[in-house]
């Protein structure tokens, strides 16, 4: 069981990481990584061209439970959003253009990635 | 293509109104948004569809599909949506294409094998259709018998959603029988030459076709009131060909259109239980209006056995549609009138126990309860109702006759004489029957003979007939009249008439 949960974290550190990257590579410049409150965390925040942006990372090995995009519920992005409002306040950012985008990550487990971004989703 | 329209029907009571279904796929997570006022079956709509693409072999867009119900205000019902919203699906992930799917109304519930199913409601929905334009239709195959009365609309029948999209694509039909839709049948397995004997009854039961009166019949369990009362329809003039759409489309929202047959032009006969509620009788539901009883006994028969244990409600409730010939549901979604112009025949036992007749001897009844019994009926209904008629037991000659009573047809000629002679006499006024003559007319130009009012007006003077049974008599006196094929009631048609009117009284 542990070494399970273990093995999920890996994946989806590496699929952020991949993101990441990505993300750097279209031009977008990161501002911050796994902000974690209380209620939840946000996996990517940017900035492109005066906008912040949100990134919400899925990482999945097959799609017999679904796309990525499947795994962000109603609820989940609900979330998302409260957490992007509490990071603009506690980063003293009130007021800025933001938005939030959701990219997911299909790997085949060893080293080969494909990402697909969705920007503003919510 | 992420943008797609497609046309379809949706029914408020008989009437159709185009609803235009837009889809919209658009970047964003997975989900699916219906709008429109869909009902809960229209909301069930979307696992359908998705099954059925699926088990088609299309792929389900994992983007934000936007789904518009048009006009927005109108509350949608049904499970009909389900193909035209799979074909929008289609056409917007690009599989069909938008120039093929345009002057086409798509009808049609999914199942999850993506096959199209049988749905209600087509006949009405393609008549609307014709009046906006409309030529051409696909419809579930089981629908087809329907469709096909439908003569200006080019129906296509399919049986899975695959079919449906290879004739979208190639224009290449399913290989289906041909249904011809023009001759309406008014052949019926019952005749009027099973009854035996029951002279008087059969005589009562000719004269109501004949105008159109509501009759009443008593008798003891058993001897024939019912079987009487579901052959009339097979001695009612077959209904025209409007008429008849117009019944067909009733029972196609009602969903019994399949019993019915869709080509009968034979008289519907609807026979509601007595524990019967009134909204079954007169239509109802909770958000969507379903016909009731009286709405499918349009242009027919609406036979109700052992009326007296009708409760007092559901008889009421029959004076609207009596009045006027229709009748007019208002629920919270919004008020919906349905035809509701039937003959009504009542049948009922003379006492609670049924064996009061004759003599009465094996009768248990107290005369309270026999009086009691009938009073139920009285009052507001009973003054509607013309023809009050026993039906008694037959008798040992008559069911050791071998000989057969009239047919159906034999009478239906008559009847059908009868309301040519009287549909003349009314040519340019605006009642048809002969039980719809305003009272002011009896008294006037369609006053009987004069021995014969003479007779009337002393049975007035003498107390025995009220001022609403003297016109009452007259108007049963025209249908005597046209059935002996006489210009004008003479005195032996009023004595008769009088007799099917007052009869109960006179015999108690």
């Amino acid at each position: 069981m542990k070494k399970a949960q273990n093995s999920l974290k890996v994946l989806g550190a590496a699929g952020e990481e991949e993101v990441s990257q990505y993300l750097q590579r279209i031009g977008m410049r990161i501002i911050d990584r796994n902000w974690r409150i209380r209620g939840g965390e946000i996996d990517l925040v940017c900035e492109e061209a005066g906008t912040i942006v949100f990134v919400e990372v899925k990482t999945r090995t097959s799609t017999l439970y679904g796309t990525p995009f499947d795994a962000i519920t109603p609820e989940k992005a609900f979330r998302l959003q409260r957490l992007a409002l509490a990071w603009m306040a506690m980063n003293h950012r009130w007021g800025q253009d933001y938005r939030i985008d959701a990219a997911g990550v299909w790997t085949d487990g060893y080293g080969s990635f494909e990402i697909e971004l969705r920007k503003a989703v919510l | 293509m992420a943008l797609a329209r497609i046309r379809t029907l949706t029914l408020v009571g008989l009437e159709g109104h185009v609803v235009d279904i837009e889809v919209d796929i658009s970047e964003g997570l997975p989900g699916y948004t219906l709008l429109g006022l869909p009902d809960t079956a229209l909301t069930e709509s979307r696992d359908r569809v998705r099954s059925a693409l699926v088990n088609s072999g299309f792929t389900w867009p994992n983007r934000r599909v936007t789904v518009s119900l048009s006009p927005a205000w109108l509350p949608k019902k049904g499970s009909n949506f389900d193909l035209p919203i799979a074909i929008a699906l289609l056409v917007a992930t690009g599989e069909l294409e938008q120039k093929n799917c345009e002057e086409i109304i798509f009808l049609g519930e999914l199942g999850l094998d993506g096959s199209l199913r049988f749905v209600r409601g087509v006949l009405p929905a393609l008549l609307a259709a014709t009046r906006e334009g409309f030529h051409r239709a696909i419809i579930p195959s089981s629908n087809r018998e329907e469709a096909v009365l439908v003569r200006q609309m080019q129906s296509i029948g399919a049986t899975s959603l695959l079919s449906v999209i290879h004739f979208l694509s190639t224009g290449e039909r399913e290989k289906e029988e041909l249904l011809s839709g023009n001759d309406f049948s008014d052949s019926s397995a019952i005749d009027l030459s099973d009854v035996i004997g029951q002279i008087p009854a059969r005589f009562a039961s000719e004269i109501a076709a004949i105008g159109g009166h509501h009759i009443l019949f008593i008798g003891p369990p058993g001897t024939g009131k019912t079987m009487i009362a579901e052959r009339i329809p097979t001695i009612l003039p077959p209904l025209s060909h409007e008429r008849a759409l117009e019944v067909s489309a009733i029972h196609s929202v009602a969903g019994i259109l399949e019993k019915r047959g869709a080509l009968s032009s034979i008289a519907p006969f609807i026979a509601p239980h007595h524990t019967t509620t009134a909204p079954a009788m007169v239509g109802g539901g909770v958000h969507i209006v379903r016909p009731g009883a009286v709405s499918l006994a349009h242009e027919g028969i609406l036979f109700i056995d052992e009326a007296p244990e009708c409760s007092s409600g559901v008889l009421d409730s029959l004076r609207q549609p009596l009045e006027s010939g229709t009748v007019t549901i208002s629920r919270s979604t919004g008020t919906t009138t349905y035809p509701a112009n039937f003959l009504l025949v009542l049948a009922a036992n003379p006492c609670p126990c049924g064996k009061y007749s004759g003599r009465g001897r094996s009768c248990r009844c107290s005369s309270l309860q026999i009086r009691r019994y009938l009073q139920k009926l009285s009052g507001p209904l009973l003054d509607r109702i013309d023809i009050r008629t026993f039906v008694e037991a037959p008798t040992r000659t008559e069911m050791a006759s071998r000989e057969i009573g009239e047919s159906s047809s034999t009478v239906r000629k008559r009847v059908m004489a009868a309301r040519a002679a009287s549909a003349e006499r009314f040519s340019g006024l605006p009642w048809k029957l002969n039980s719809r003559i305003p009272p002011r007319e009896l008294r006037s130009r369609f006053a009987a003979e004069k021995s014969a009012m003479a007779f009337l007006h002393t049975e007035l003077d003498s107390e025995r007939l009220s001022a609403r049974g003297f016109h009452k008599v007259l108007r049963l006196s025209w249908s005597v009249a046209d059935q002996k094929g006489h210009q004008i009631p003479n005195k032996d048609d009023v004595e008769i008439a009088y007799l099917l009117r007052e009869g109960m009284e006179l015999l108690q």
